[in-house]
């Protein structure tokens, strides 16, 4: 019964469309990558900035406009038409940030921003950092 | 043994209670949507005026309650009971709006069908002399949903296809023993928890669904009926998924519903191009549609019977991530036009 039921569901739930979400992701993705190259290109030329600073420049300057477009409700619209192209570079984990900031600001300061900022980007900075804390310590001990 | 039952779960209502008068009120999205012109009221500002989504909820919500009280032109101290929930956390927009109504309240959570058992336990109270009239209320917000139940609002997700969009609004009914009204109750089956192992969040069609067809299946069984005894089987927000799967579970059943005759209110919220993927969902979505299409339709005798069976699916996130999996449940009322 249930399993004839699980089959059914399967059968009528619309799936994703995957070929059109990779090739949106693939130019939205590629499109944040190439602004941010430019980015880091005008820092070097105009800015005199040192090649590893440009990058910096170039992640800052990503994640303020991620932050703006957060902030006046467009980022989610771009999101939702480009996919994981807009998770993947900089600017996903900067919406990720700004967003529960904005949302949870009625519950107050401390209680609301303060204690849920970390709601979305949370898991990924324990694990990340956990990941690189355990490759670091690999590296150390085994440094070929 | 009770005498006002027929079968195994279904009420029979002797003084068939009467809906005496209903408001609703919905969101900028909603008013957009083809049933836009009925509401009594579409607000602009998903705020509401007010300082968060929550407040607006509940603000929402008195509207809904004031106006059906005005259009039935009876005063707040002469209604004897309110019944009624949202999907906020401890049902606050209710509870809130209860408090500055000053009716007293039964706080009720069926989740998406909190509406049907709001109308199902007033009209008992109704017909067993017990209170007359009593307010049956039901709302729900996009914005207060999404970050208890979801993510942020602006954080920018892929939804599923099988997703729903909770709808904005809320609805009232005015129920009492005597007066014009636009509809009578006379027959109510109450649902069961069915759990048809869907443990998929974003899928509560599927969740659904099979509470769905199990109190269709024991209401036509209970009271003799069949789909077409009646002019529309309305469901409550199953969306397109939920709605496929009731068609399969009741052709199987021996009791088939035709498109024809079966109206999802998720499915009627939304005009195509908003995509909200499998349709509308929430507590304000059968309960505003109920006011601004159902009753009236009762009333001008386009329709002369209507099965309203408002459905929910029950989870909470922390249930969800725990792995459980979501029942679903269906109320369902035989709604018949008023002489």
């Amino acid at each position: 019964m249930i399993k004839r039921y699980a089959a059914l569901v399967a059968k009528l739930t619309p799936k994703s469309k995957l070929g059109q979400g990779c090739l949106r992701a693939y130019a939205v993705g590629g499109g944040i990558c190439v602004f941010g190259q430019m980015i880091a290109d005008c820092g070097e030329r105009f800015l005199s900035l040192s090649s590893a600073s440009s990058l910096t420049f170039a992640s800052i300057v990503l994640i303020f406009f991620t932050a703006l477009l957060t902030g006046v409700g467009v980022f989610d619209r771009i999101a939702r038409f480009g996919g994981a192209g807009t998770v993947v570079p900089i600017t996903g984990f900067a919406n990720a940030m700004v967003s529960p900031a904005m949302e949870f600001k009625p519950e107050g300061w401390v209680f609301g921003t303060g204690a849920r900022l970390f709601t979305i980007a949370g898991p990924v900075l324990v694990y990340g950092i956990s990941a690189s804390v355990l490759v670091g310590l690999l590296y150390y001990f085994f440094p070929w | 043994m009770p005498h006002h039952r027929i079968g195994a779960h279904t009420l029979i209502f002797p003084n068939r209670p009467r809906i005496l008068a209903s408001a609703s009120v919905v969101g900028p999205k909603e008013g957009r949507g083809p049933w836009g012109e009925s509401f009594d009221l579409v607000i602009n500002d998903p705020l509401f005026g007010q300082k968060s989504y929550e407040q607006a909820e509940k603000a929402m919500y008195r509207e809904a309650c004031e106006r059906c009280m005005k259009k039935a032109s009876v005063a707040r101290d002469e209604v004897q009971a309110l019944l009624g929930g949202d999907l906020m956390n401890q049902i606050m927009a209710s509870s809130l709006a209860a408090r500055a109504l000053e009716i007293p309240f039964l706080g009720l959570y069926g989740a998406c069908s909190t509406m049907a058992e709001a109308l199902l336990l007033g009209s008992i109270l109704i017909d067993g002399g017990y209170a007359s009239p009593v307010l049956c209320a039901a709302g729900s917000h996009y914005c207060t949903a999404e970050r208890q139940y979801r993510f942020p609002l602006e954080y920018g997700n892929q939804r599923s296809m099988a997703a729903q969009w909770t709808v904005t609004g809320a609805g009232a009914c005015l129920v009492g023993e005597a007066g014009p009204c636009l509809a009578r109750v006379s027959y109510a089956t109450i649902g069961q928890a069915v759990d048809m192992e869907i443990s998929d969040v974003s899928n509560m069609g599927a969740a659904m669904a099979g509470a769905a067809a199990d109190t269709l299946k024991r209401h036509f069984l209970d009271t003799g009926s069949t789909p077409k005894s009646y002019d529309r089987i309305v469901t409550g927000d199953l969306g397109q998924v939920g709605t496929d799967i009731l068609m399969a579970l009741m052709a199987d059943s021996g009791y088939p519903l035709s498109r024809e005759n079966h109206m999802d209110c998720g499915l009627s919220m939304y005009d195509q191009k908003e995509d909200v993927h499998a349709g509308g969902s929430g507590c304000g979505c059968s309960a505003s549609l109920l006011s601004a299409c159902i009753l009236p339709r009762l009333h001008s005798g386009d329709w002369k019977r209507v099965l309203f069976m408002a459905t929910g699916a029950l989870l909470s996130p922390t249930t969800s991530q725990q792995g459980e999996s979501i029942p679903g449940i269906a109320h369902a009322l035989t709604l018949e036009r008023g002489e």
